[in-house]
C-alpha cells in the first residue's frame, strides 16, 4: 500500500522519469503503429527493431562513445537499410514479403549480436549498458533519456498531425493518392522514417523482441472499436500510454518485475479484450449475431413446413404430430423440436394433446416467409431469365434476409403476381 | 577438437531447422516459424518449473504445447476475429514472449534461464557439457547427441510424411479433395518446428533458430524449383553457415550463434546478387 501511495504521489523523481518515459514511448509507438497496421506492414516493425542493433553497435565502435544521439543515428541508418532490403528482396525474387522480413530480421540481429558480444569481449568499459537496446531498460530511464524521448516524441506527433490527411490517403488508397498528384514516394519515405525513429526510441524501453508489440498491438485492439482513423489513433494512443503507466506501476510495487514485458502484457490484455468484447466487431458479438440468425432461420423454416403441409390439403389449422412434421422437411429431430418450442414461446404455435397447431399470428408470419420466397423466385425467373427449376435454392437463402422495404419494391416491380414460377399461389395479407 | 564439436552441433541444428524451414517458406509461413521460436519460451519455463530440472523431455512437451497454442491463437485472431494475418502473428508471439519473461522474473530463484541465453544461446559451452556414461566412458558433448537425434527425427518425419507434406504444401485443394488431412499435416509441421526450436534453443538461442529456419531455405529457393534439390541445397547452405560462423566468431571474438546467422545472411546476399546479375544479363541478351 505504501508503495502505491508513493507511486501515485510521484514524489520519487525516479518514478516520474520511468512513468513519463514509458508513457511517451507507448503513446508515440502506438500512434505510428496505426499506419503500419493499416498498410499491412505490421511485422516490418519487428524487422526494424531487430535491425537496429547492428547500427547501435557500429555507432559505438566508430564513435567509441555511448552518446544517445550517435546511437540513435546508427540505429536509424541500419533500420532504414533493412527496410530497403526487405523491399528489394520482395521485388526482385519470388520470395514473399514475410520471408524477406524473416531473412532481414534474423540476419541483421545475428550481425548485431556478433558485434555486441565482440564489443563486450573487447574489455572496453564504456560499453556497459549497450545491451539496453537488446532487452530494454525502462526501469533505469534517466532525465537525459526523458529529454531525448520527449523531443523525438513531440517531433513525431507533430509530423503525423501535419501530414495526417496525406498519410491517411496513402494508407487506404495509394493508387488514388498517386492520381491526385500527391508525392507518394516521398510520403512513404516520411512514414517509414517516422516508424524507424519510433522504433529506435521505443526499443530502449521494451527491447528488441517486444518492440513489435508496442507498434501493432494497440492499433489492432483499437481497430475493433471504430471504423474511423482519427478515433482509432486516439484509442491506440490511449492504450499505449495506459499500458506504459500500468507497466511501470507494476514494476514499481514489485521491483523484481521487468517493466517492458509488463507493458506488453497490459497492451495484449487490452487488445485481446477488445478483440473479444468490443461491440459489433468483437468476436462475442459476432457469435451472438450468428446464433440469432441461425435461430431465426430455423423458426422460419418450421413455419414454412406448417404452411406447406397445410397447402397440400387446404387446411392450415390442422393438428400435426411430430412424425408428420419430420417427414415434411429434411430437419433433424432435435432441430425440429428446438424450433417447435421456440415457436411456442412466440405464440406462433400451440400444443394440443401432443399435436401441434399453428396460430393465426403464426400463419401470418408463415405467409410472409412463403411470400418472400415465391416473390424472389418470380423475380429471378422474370428479370434474370432463370429457368423455374433453378430458382428455389437461391430463394431458400434470401427469404430470411429480405426487409419489408425490399418486399414492397419487389411486389411493385413484379406487379403483385398471383403465382410463382412453379404455379404455387403467392399468399398476400388481407389488409 | 572443441571447434569441431561446435561445428558438428551447429550443422546438425542447421540441417534440422533448414529442412523444416523449406516447408515453411513454400507454405508462405516464414513468420509463423519466427513467432513459434519466440512463443515457446513460456512453455519451456513452465516445464522447468513443473519438472524442476533441465530435463529434455518435459521441455519438449512444454514447447510443443506452446507451439501448437501459438498457431491456434494466430488462427483464432485471423479467421474468427478477422484480424489481418501479420498483426495476428505479431500480437501472439510478443504476448507469449512477454509472459515467458515475466515467468522467468517471477521464479528467478528456481529457473536457471535468462534472456541472453534465450535470445542468443551459448553454443560455445557445447563441448563442456559432456555425456559420461555410468561406466565412465566419455561419449562426447551431450548436445551433439540431442541434436543428432533431433535430426534423425526430422529426417524420419520428412521421409515418412513426404507425400502428405508435399501435397498439402503445393495443392491444398487437391489434398482436401482426395481426403488427405490438411489440418493434420499443418499441425504436425508446427509441432515439429516447435520441437526443433526448443532443442536448438539451449545451444543456439531463438534468433539463430529463426535464421536457420528461414535463411538457408530462402537461399536455396532462389536457385531451384525442385523440392528435393531445395532440401539438399538448404542442408548445404546450413552446414556452410555453421562452419563459416565458427571461424568468423573466433576471428573477432564474438557470439558464435550471431556469426553463424551472419554467414547465412552473407550466403543469401551472394546468391541473391548472383540471380539479379544473371537476370539482367539474360534481359540484355534478349534485347
Amino acid at each position: 500500500m505504501k508503495e502505491t501511495i508513493n507511486f501515485f504521489s510521484f514524489s520519487d523523481p525516479n518514478v516520474q522519469f520511468v512513468v513519463i518515459g514509458t508513457m511517451i514511448l507507448g503513446a508515440t509507438a502506438a500512434m505510428v503503429g496505426c499506419f503500419s497496421f493499416l498498410r499491412k506492414r505490421a511485422l516490418v516493425g519487428d524487422a526494424i527493431a531487430h535491425s537496429i542493433l547492428p547500427g547501435v553497435c557500429l555507432a559505438f565502435i566508430i564513435s567509441g562513445d555511448k552518446n544517445p544521439i550517435y546511437l540513435i543515428i546508427g540505429a536509424f541508418i541500419t533500420g532504414w537499410i533493412s527496410l530497403l532490403l526487405i523491399d528489394g528482396i520482395s521485388r526482385t525474387t519470388k520470395l514473399k514479403n514475410d520471408a524477406s522480413i524473416g531473412i532481414i530480421l534474423s540476419v541483421f540481429f545475428g550481425i548485431g549480436i556478433l558485434l555486441l558480444t565482440s564489443i563486450q569481449h573487447s574489455g572496453n568499459a564504456a560499453q556497459a549498458g549497450l545491451d539496453k537496446y537488446l532487452f530494454g531498460k525502462a526501469a533505469s530511464l534517466t532525465q537525459d533519456d526523458i529529454f531525448t524521448f520527449s523531443t523525438i516524441g513531440i517531433f513525431l506527433i507533430t509530423l503525423t498531425l501535419l501530414f495526417y490527411k496525406e498519410f491517411k490517403l496513402i494508407s487506404f488508397n495509394p493508387d488514388y493518392a498517386k492520381t491526385v498528384g500527391l508525392p507518394v514516394k516521398f510520403l512513404e519515405f516520411m512514414l517509414a522514417t517516422i516508424t524507424v525513429l519510433a522504433v529506435a526510441v521505443g526499443i530502449q524501453a521494451v527491447g528488441v523482441v517486444l518492440m513489435a508489440a508496442l507498434l501493432i498491438t494497440p492499433a489492432s485492439g483499437a481497430r475493433f472499436w471504430t471504423n474511423r482513423l482519427g478515433i482509432m489513433i486516439a484509442i491506440a494512443t490511449f492504450f499505449g500510454a495506459l499500458s506504459g503507466f500500468l507497466g511501470s506501476y507494476i514494476s514499481y510495487i514489485a521491483p523484481a518485475m521487468p517493466t517492458g514485458p509488463w507493458v506488453v502484457m497490459c497492451l495484449s490484455l487490452l487488445t485481446v479484450g477488445s478483440i473479444w468484447f468490443a461491440p459489433k466487431r468483437g468476436m462475442l458479438s459476432k457469435v451472438r449475431t450468428q446464433k440469432d440468425n441461425k435461430r431465426k432461420i430455423l423458426i422460419e423454416n418450421v413455419l414454412k413446413l406448417f404452411y406447406h403441409l397445410g397447402e397440400k390439403n387446404d387446411d392450415f389449422k390442422k393438428e400435426r404430430n411430430i412424425n408428420e412434421l419430420q417427414e415434411g422437411r429434411d430437419l433433424g429431430i432435435s432441430e425440429l423440436k428446438k424450433g417447435l418450442s421456440l415457436l411456442k414461446k412466440k405464440n406462433w404455435l400451440r400444443k394440443k394433446d401432443g399435436n401441434w397447431v399453428i396460430s393465426t399470428s403464426g400463419l401470418e408470419e408463415a405467409k410472409r416467409v412463403i411470400r418472400l420466397h415465391r416473390l424472389w423466385e418470380m423475380y429471378l425467373n422474370q428479370r434474370l431469365k432463370l429457368a423455374p427449376d433453378h430458382v428455389h435454392n437461391d430463394a431458400e437463402a434470401i427469404e430470411h434476409i429480405i426487409t419489408p422495404e425490399l418486399e414492397k419494391q419487389l411486389e411493385k416491380e413484379l406487379n403483385f403476381p398471383q403465382k410463382d414460377p412453379h404455379e404455387s399461389i403467392i399468399p398476400y395479407t388481407e389488409s | 577438437m572443441e571447434g569441431l564439436w561446435i561445428i558438428i552441433c551447429g550443422s546438425l541444428i542447421a540441417v534440422s531447422c533448414g529442412l523444416l524451414g523449406c516447408y515453411l517458406i513454400l507454405r508462405k509461413m516464414a513468420m509463423v516459424g519466427d513467432a513459434i521460436s519466440h512463443a515457446v519460451l513460456p512453455g519451456i519455463v513452465l516445464a522447468y518449473l513443473l519438472s524442476g530440472s533441465r530435463e529434455t523431455l518435459p521441455m519438449l512437451i512444454g514447447a510443443a504445447v506452446l507451439g501448437v497454442l501459438t498457431t491456434v491463437l494466430i488462427e483464432m485472431f485471423y479467421k474468427k476475429a478477422r484480424l489481418q494475418i501479420d498483426a495476428s502473428i505479431g500480437i501472439t508471439f510478443t504476448w507469449l514472449f512477454a509472459i515467458g519473461i515475466i515467468l522467468i522474473s517471477l521464479f528467478a530463484g528456481q529457473v536457471d534461464l535468462d534472456q541472453d541465453c534465450v535470445l542468443y544461446g551459448e553454443i560455445a559451452y557445447v563441448p563442456l557439457d559432456l555425456w559420461i556414461t555410468n561406466g565412465g566412458v566419455n561419449m562426447g558433448p551431450r548436445t551433439v547427441w540431442i541434436s543428432g537425434s533431433l535430426l534423425l527425427l526430422v529426417l524420419l518425419f520428412i521421409w515418412r510424411g513426404y507425400k502428405g507434406l508435399f501435397i498439402t504444401t503445393f495443392n491444398e485443394e487437391f489434398a482436401k479433395a482426395i481426403g488427405i488431412g490438411v489440418a493434420f499435416w499443418h499441425y504436425a509441421l508446427m509441432g515439429a518446428v516447435s520441437l526443433t526450436t526448443v532443442v536448438s534453443f539451449e545451444s543456439v538461442g531463438a534468433i539463430l533458430v529463426v535464421a536457420f529456419l528461414i535463411v538457408p531455405p530462402a537461399t536455396a529457393y532462389l536457385i531451384t524449383t525442385e523440392l528435393k534439390k531445395m532440401l539438399l541445397l538448404t542442408s548445404l547452405f546450413g552446414i556452410l553457415s555453421a562452419v563459416g560462423g565458427n571461424y568468423l566468431a573466433s576471428m573477432i571474438n564474438g557470439s558464435i550463434a550471431g556469426a553463424m546467422a551472419t554467414i547465412a545472411g552473407g550466403l543469401f546476399f551472394l546468391v541473391w546478387g548472383y540471380t539479379v546479375v544473371k537476370k539482367r544479363k539474360r534481359s540484355i541478351t534478349a534485347n
